[in-house]
């Protein structure tokens, strides 16, 4: 970086006024205080005052989230006795092989894919033209009262949403009851009900980038294409789609690392198992740690790699 | 641009049908919460307040609830503090590894909630240490950081720094500086990102359920007490406070930040 490694933004004036500022006020012709000479050191040595910013929040998350995430993965490799159910600190790569070999867990591990995947594309086709309608159609007003109606739900408590889908989907639920008279019934528990509640509960995370993404294309691009004799639709394809993609790709982060990680929708409104079932049975007295730990790098890797690319498609600059 | 008028139909009736599904399954749980029936078929057959008042008297929703402010409320603060500091920091200053500062704060909410609360739980397994409340907020916190961070960084973004140039200009120290010109221009940020920290807290399961030891939320209660056929409706009537409770910060959030971007 040009100028050293470090510069503070703050220390840009000429040098005349930069030292006005480390000089004591007019009031105090004494020995300037403590504060003073404190804030005189941290102006002349910015790498200190950035030493003290960054030192709680980065200590926080290295030990806090990262020290916590290594000593995870360091009880992957780890395994259990099966007699004592202590764990046996002597690495290897067992419980990865059992991942790898067994079928059930092959299985569990595509199914809670491929629900993130279809629910991320659930999302987003939904989320669209509402999006689009917010965004580029309504008037301010309507806008502003829809940006809050979309995100209010966002918040309201997510096991309370995941219920009023186990009350609507049950046998006797409002949904059967309205599908009786034309003779069709409700999907009932299973694979859909969990594609249907986890599309519910995440589709604001994907209307809201969108929408921001739709709100930053200038209206004089469009109107470009449009001069240049695109029909509306080639607009659309050509014009609109590309730049709002890192929008949807932002959104998809959600969608997809919400569903991967979940274990309480999938438990109530479905018998099947997804990853976070297995790991949530793992854990405790009575469970595999090592394994569970060993299934948990699944989804972060999936995530790493899908942040990665994210990143590459510009999603990080939509968030 | 798509703006024909059989178009703007089209997207005023999708735009219409997804504010429907949003919205009916929670005003059923309003709904559900004044049923006279002890289990939630359809139709119902009448309306009562009685589960309200058992749910008002009901000693274990009362410490749930304690529980769950007082989780929100070490989460956010510890939160404020450190995305405030993360924010200044990476605003201010250009460092090796910033980029990978907003990196390192977003990785918390981008993973899996389970493996957040599952290294948190083997961390303190394998130092033999309790889980209790304290584990409780320090997972709550680091998931939080990214709301405080996100608004405040906005917030720097958009004020002129030459403000605070001009206070060093005209003698204002650090600390005055601070107090006077980037504070007051924080302020609102700060309380947007809180109160969202706040909410998502309140309404946090699955990191609780990996680091709460015997801590009962109120999210831990009702999914303890849903199973529990005599309390159905009594967990309904918490879940329309409960919903009611985690709104209401985020309206109040959304009015402070003028910015949509509030997203987790």
């Amino acid at each position: 970086m040009p100028g050293g490694p470090l510069r503070a933004t703050g220390t840009q004036h000429p040098p005349m006024t930069a030292s006005a500022a480390s000089t004591p006020g007019a009031g105090s012709p004494a020995e300037p205080s403590w504060a003073r000479r404190l804030a005189a050191f941290f102006h002349r040595q910015p790498r200190a005052a950035l030493a003290l910013l960054l030192a709680p929040p980065l200590g926080w998350l290295l030990i806090a989230y990262l020290g916590a995430l290594a000593i995870l993965f360091v009880n992957a490799f780890f395994r259990i006795d099966p007699f004592t159910t202590d764990i046996v600190r002597q690495p290897g790569l067992q419980n990865f092989e059992r991942l790898a070999t067994t079928e059930v867990y092959r299985a569990i591990t595509l199914r809670t894919l491929g629900i993130a995947a279809a629910v991320t594309i659930t999302t987003a086709a939904l989320g669209f033209p509402v999006a689009y309608y917010m965004a580029r159609v309504a008037s301010r007003r309507t806008r502003n009262l829809l940006v809050v109606g979309i995100l209010l739900p966002l918040w309201a408590s997510y096991l309370v949403k995941v219920y009023a889908w186990r009350v609507i989907l049950a046998e006797d639920g409002i949904l059967n009851w309205a599908l009786a008279p034309l003779g069709l019934k409700g999907p009932g528990f299973g694979d859909v009900a969990t594609w249907l509640v986890f599309s519910y509960l995440w589709l604001p995370y994907m209307i809201l980038p969108i929408y921001a993404g739709l709100e930053r294309i200038p209206s004089s691009l469009l109107e470009a294409s449009g001069d240049l004799g695109a029909r509306s639709w080639m607009t659309f394809r050509r014009v609109i789609l590309p730049l709002v993609f890192p929008a949807i790709v932002a959104g998809s982060i959600f969608t997809f690392s919400l569903t991967m990680g979940d274990y309480i929708a999938p438990q109530l409104v479905s018998s099947t198992q997804f990853i976070g079932n297995v790991i949530y049975a793992n854990v405790g007295s009575s469970g595999d740690l090592p394994f569970a730990a060993a299934f948990a790098t699944v989804p972060v890797v999936v995530m790493i790699v899908y942040l990665l690319l994210a990143r590459r498609l510009g999603a990080f600059d939509a968030l | 641009m798509p703006s024909g008028a059989l178009t703007r139909i089209g997207l005023r009736v999708a735009t219409a049908a997804v504010l429907a599904f949003i919205y009916i399954p929670l005003a059923l749980v309003v709904l559900y919460a004044f049923n006279v029936n002890l289990v939630p078929s359809w139709p119902i057959p009448g309306l009562t307040l009685e589960w309200w008042t058992r749910a008002l008297a009901n000693t274990g929703v009362r410490e749930a609830l304690l529980s769950s402010v007082l989780a929100g409320l070490g989460a956010t603060s510890i939160a404020l503090l450190l995305g405030s500091l993360a924010a200044l920091a990476v605003h201010r200053y250009r460092f090796f590894g910033r980029e990978a500062i907003s990196f390192l704060v977003i990785l918390p909410i981008a993973l899996p909630g389970i493996v957040t609360g599952i290294a948190i739980n083997s961390a303190v397994g394998t130092l033999g240490l309790g889980l209790g409340m304290a584990t409780v907020v320090i997972g709550h916190a680091t998931f939080c950081v990214v709301l405080v961070y996100n608004n405040v960084i906005a917030r720097l973004r958009r004020s002129a720094g030459s403000i605070e140039e001009a206070s060093a200009d005209l003698g204002a120290d650090t600390w005055q500086t601070f107090r006077y010109i980037t504070f007051p221009a924080m302020r609102s940020a700060l309380l947007a990102g809180g109160l969202l920290a706040f909410a998502l807290s309140f309404d946090e399961i699955i990191v609780t359920t990996f680091t709460r030891g015997d801590v009962q939320t109120l999210p831990i209660w009702i999914f303890n007490n849903y199973r529990l056929a005599n309390q159905a409706p009594i967990v309904n009537v918490v879940a329309v406070i409960a919903i009611a409770l985690s709104v209401i910060p985020v309206y109040l959030a959304s009015r402070l930040s003028s910015d949509a971007a509030i997203a987790r």
